[in-house]
């Protein structure tokens, strides 16, 4: 008996049938639109991550509205709020926790530079913990400013190499 | 708020105690130290006030002796409050613990023992409960510099 091929349908004529990019511009466009957020929230800017993450504010348009509450499976660290000295151990090991590529937001005053704290309990800002990729001001932020944040970050991660083997590897 | 019963108690306890006087309601006994255990201990049962709010503390530098101690108790029974205050030295600050008169003073009493080092005599457990384990001083002393940290984790450089 004689095998059977299977024709295979003549190329279409038509366009966009190829695409040539650049490899760095592919996977930061892919990884720009997937940002799974970890919410390190401790204090009241909690109330303005609330409102962010709300229906009014969509933040699913930027492919960032699903938190993950596992630093495993996510791979932006929103650290939300003040950090105390006491806390500061379990930040780090969260954030040794995440796997690359990660971003870290530092959300409000407080994260930033630990706003109006000076004393024996806050840490003024998370960047003396842990690297910091975006720093969102305000006390708390508006979530215009958060979503501003966001679409900042975006444009840092379409910008930057992503290798897909790093030395570590 | 009943001024009947926080006069009638003014009257019974103002032999027993350096110092009786109302203050926005509020009875405010000031005595030594050594007369606390047992002025709690007929708070308690002889006037009901079966509510400790609060233990603190007061650092006047420069003064002998240095620390007040500053009692909270509430009578549900009254609705009324009581303030006592008691002054100890910076060289033994030490008073007696309440901890056998009222649990809740098991946790208070530690955070005023991490503020301020007030020692709470037959409390069984002062182990830091705000602060971490390793941190030097007091920090809400007054002479506790006020910038200064003592971080955990090593800082960026």
């Amino acid at each position: 008996m004689r095998a059977r091929t299977i024709p295979i349908p003549p190329a279409p004529s038509s366009a966009l049938e190829y695409l040539t990019t650049k490899k760095d511009e592919l996977v930061g466009w892919a990884r720009k639109f997937s940002l799974f957020p970890y919410p390190f929230v401790t204090a009241c800017c909690a109330m303005e991550f609330m409102a962010v993450s709300s229906t009014p504010y969509d933040t699913d348009r930027f492919g960032a509205a699903l938190p993950r509450f596992s630093p495993r499976q996510s791979d932006l660290l929103m650290v939300v709020g003040t950090l105390t000295h006491k806390q500061a151990p379990i930040l780090r090991k969260v954030y040794e926790q995440m796997c690359e590529p990660k971003w870290v937001m530092a959300f409000g005053a407080c994260a930033t530079s630990g706003g109006f704290y000076q004393n024996y309990a806050a840490v003024a800002g998370i960047d003396k913990i842990i690297p910091v990729d975006i720093y969102v001001p305000g006390c708390p932020p508006r979530p215009e400013t958060v979503i501003d944040g966001i679409m900042k970050l975006q444009d840092m991660i379409a910008r930057s190499r992503h290798p897909i083997f790093t030395e570590e590897f | 708020m009943t001024p009947g019963v926080l006069d009638t108690l003014k009257e019974r306890l103002a032999g027993e105690v350096a110092d009786a006087s109302v203050s926005h309601g509020m009875l405010v006994l000031v005595l030594a130290p050594a007369d606390l255990l047992g002025i709690v201990q007929r708070l308690e049962s002889e006037f009901r006030f079966d509510l400790f709010l609060d233990v603190t503390a007061v650092d006047w530098p420069g003064q002998t002796p240095r620390f007040e101690v500053v009692y909270h108790f509430y009578s549900t029974a009254h609705r009324i409050r009581v303030r006592l205050k008691t002054r100890v030295p910076e060289a033994d600050p030490a008073v007696e613990s309440l901890v056998p008169l009222y649990g809740s003073a098991h946790y208070m009493e530690r955070e005023c023992h991490d503020m301020y080092g007030i020692v709470f005599r037959g409390n069984p457990d002062l182990r830091p409960i705000l602060l971490y384990e390793g941190f030097v001083g007091h920090p809400l002393r007054k002479d506790y510099p006020k910038r200064q940290e003592q971080p955990l984790v090593p800082y960026r450089s």
